[in-house]
């Protein structure tokens, strides 16, 4: 009991519930794609008995909810099976978001970290400014999204910069509430201690505050990333589904391609999770340079 | 035409200068501090849309593009009847009903899993992934499923509110000492009444986290679920309609109302949170 089991406490209970919730997709398969089979069957005049009912639900062309298999099948046949230049591909329309991502998440990153270094040091930027960036999270800015691409196609700039504009706007308000919290966390005994010490305030920045703030700023990069995905795919919405997560999800759902959607939104999700580990990556390397105990 | 410029340069001067002397002033007088800390915000927001009118008079950025703050002001309150029956269908329709059944779900979720280490071992990491997706793409399957009318909105609520709600109860509850819950045992209490007594009252910091993070979230989520289908009337309807007939000063308007909602929903949650939880270190220190 010492030693707590990494597989009895970690995967087993995870794989039980993923196992339990797979059946009851499974079933919620056969309940909801159960009347089209029978009303087909009933067109054709014909009996059908419960096995075949289930093996048709299982295998409808536009399911109302599509099997796990079809889902997999199709993100099979779209990434591996796709050449990856091709439009049909997934790795493509992946690609495609997540340059959209990263380069406005590294735009919102490095702004929103100058911001709050500004805010720690002018107390007038702190008192005028603060409020309103806690204030702005509290706006649905997605809703501005179709906005900004459309007035930026309008000016000229089209393609991936508009996206990564909104993915900064998204990823900047939490890096600058989590570094302003972190670049204030050394206490005033650490402060006092750096004072006697004669340290001017570059030094006291570069030698506390900065790396005091490191846990809070890559804490708050997790979530600035998985933001920053959520609005490169609404910003792909508007452009008329031309590339992107997010044109497929519209393309999907205007052609009533279940499958399609579906493979999408697990393409997505595990884009985001290969972001967020990405960003746990490099928070665990960067502590451990820092001599913590990750 | 500089006018305009030199105007908004020179406002924007002064009331910086003004504000850096304002957070100088050291008062005792509390009435005086709390004034201040009132007026030096303020000050910044006015000086912002003093900018915006200015940049765009000044350069005469076409309305298309970025209108000035007052004439959106001047759409605002010319298109009430339009923006209050946006208001309804989005807000009062899809957010609240969303909100309270997604919040209502996680958290009795919540209690259920709590009663189970293992359930509690193997769905957390899991709620804890789905927190961190790209929910709002369920909206296209949600439409398909209960149509264009605003249940679809409520079901795409309730499902990015489910999830942060479940993992910040668990959390919640998880965070009272065992020390504390050993002292309820020796009152011979059940888990009824430890429930209410000890373990809820010390888990309502985590769940009003949840319940600010959801009020975002359920706005975000009713708005964007609108893009992809509704009845003629919805904010995010008029958004992506008035997009495309480029009358971007409605397109303001109606962001400047999603704005206000949002954050006087935020507030009333903050304020109650204020009321429930007064013995938080957080709120007697008196801080928000």
């Amino acid at each position: 009991m010492k030693q707590p089991s990494f597989l009895n406490d970690r995967i087993l209970p995870i794989l039980t519930v993923l196992a339990a919730l797979i059946a009851i997709w499974y079933l919620c398969v056969v309940w909801l794609n159960a009347p089209f089979v029978r009303d087909q069957a009933a067109r054709a005049g014909t009996e059908i008995v419960f096995t075949d009912l289930v093996k048709q639900t299982m295998n409808e062309e536009r399911p109302v909810l599509p099997a796990p298999h079809q889902i997999v099948t199709e993100l099979w046949k779209t990434t591996v099976t796709m050449p990856i230049t091709s439009k049909r591909s997934l790795v493509y329309h992946a690609w495609v978001t997540i340059s959209a991502t990263l380069s406005g998440f590294v735009i919102g990153a490095a702004l929103g970290m100058l911001l709050a270094i500004g805010i720690v040091h002018n107390r007038a930027m702190d008192k005028s400014m603060m409020p309103w960036v806690i204030a702005s999270q509290t706006i649905p800015i997605l809703a501005v999204a179709p906005m900004i691409i459309v007035v930026l196609n309008a000016v000229g700039i089209s393609g991936l910069l508009p996206k990564a504009l909104i993915s900064a706007y998204l990823s900047f308000f939490p890096v600058v509430v989590g570094m302003v919290k972190g670049l204030r966390s050394p206490d005033n005994l650490l402060l006092d201690l750096m004072r006697t010490y004669h340290a001017s305030p570059s030094q006291l920045f570069w030698k506390l505050r900065w790396p005091a703030s490191l846990p809070f700023l890559f804490t708050s990069l997790k979530v600035a990333v998985a933001i920053a995905l959520v609005g490169a795919i609404v910003g792909e919405l508007p452009t008329g589904a031309v590339a992107g997560l997010g044109a497929r999800l519209l393309s999907g759902s205007y052609y009533g391609q279940t499958i399609q959607i579906w493979a999408a939104l697990f393409m997505a999700a595990v884009v985001a999770a290969l972001l967020v580990s990405l960003v746990g990556v490099a928070h665990r390397m960067v502590l451990k340079r820092m001599g913590e105990k990750a | 035409m500089n006018g305009w410029l030199l105007f908004a340069f020179g406002f924007w001067v002064a009331a910086w200068a003004l504000n850096e002397a304002l957070v100088r002033i050291r008062t005792r007088n509390l009435a005086a501090r709390k004034t201040i800390n009132f007026i030096v915000p303020l000050l910044f927001g006015v000086t912002l849309l003093v900018i915006w009118e200015g940049v765009v008079k000044g350069f005469e950025i076409p309305s298309i593009l970025l209108p000035a703050p007052s004439a959106i002001w001047a759409r605002l309150t010319s298109s009430v009847p339009t923006l209050w029956a946006d208001f309804q269908q989005t807000f009062m329709k899809s957010v609240i009903i969303g909100y309270i059944m997604g919040c209502g779900l996680g958290f009795v979720a919540a209690l259920f899993i709590d009663r189970s280490p293992f359930l509690k071992k193997g769905l957390l990491p899991i709620g804890n992934f789905v927190s961190a997706l790209p929910v709002v793409g369920v909206a296209p399957i949600m439409v398909m499923w209960f149509g264009f009318d605003w249940p679809s909105k409520v079901a795409v609520v309730v499902i990015m509110t489910f999830f942060p709600m479940l993992v910040n109860t668990v959390e919640g509850l998880a965070s009272s000492s065992s020390m504390q819950r050993d002292l309820m045992r020796t009152y011979a209490s059940g888990w009824g009444q430890t429930l209410t007594k000890l373990r809820l009252p010390a888990a309502m910091p985590f769940i009003f986290n949840a319940l600010k993070i959801n009020s975002t979230l359920a706005l975000i989520g009713a708005i964007v679920a609108e893009f992809f289908g509704t009845p003629i009337v919805g904010m995010g309807f008029r958004i992506s309609t008035e997009v495309g007939r480029s009358n971007a000063d409605m397109v303001w308007a109606e962001i400047a109302v999603a704005a206000v909602a949002g954050s006087v929903f935020y507030g009333l949650v903050a304020l109650t949170e204020r009321a429930v939880t007064f013995w938080h270190p957080s709120v007697r220190g008196g801080q928000t």
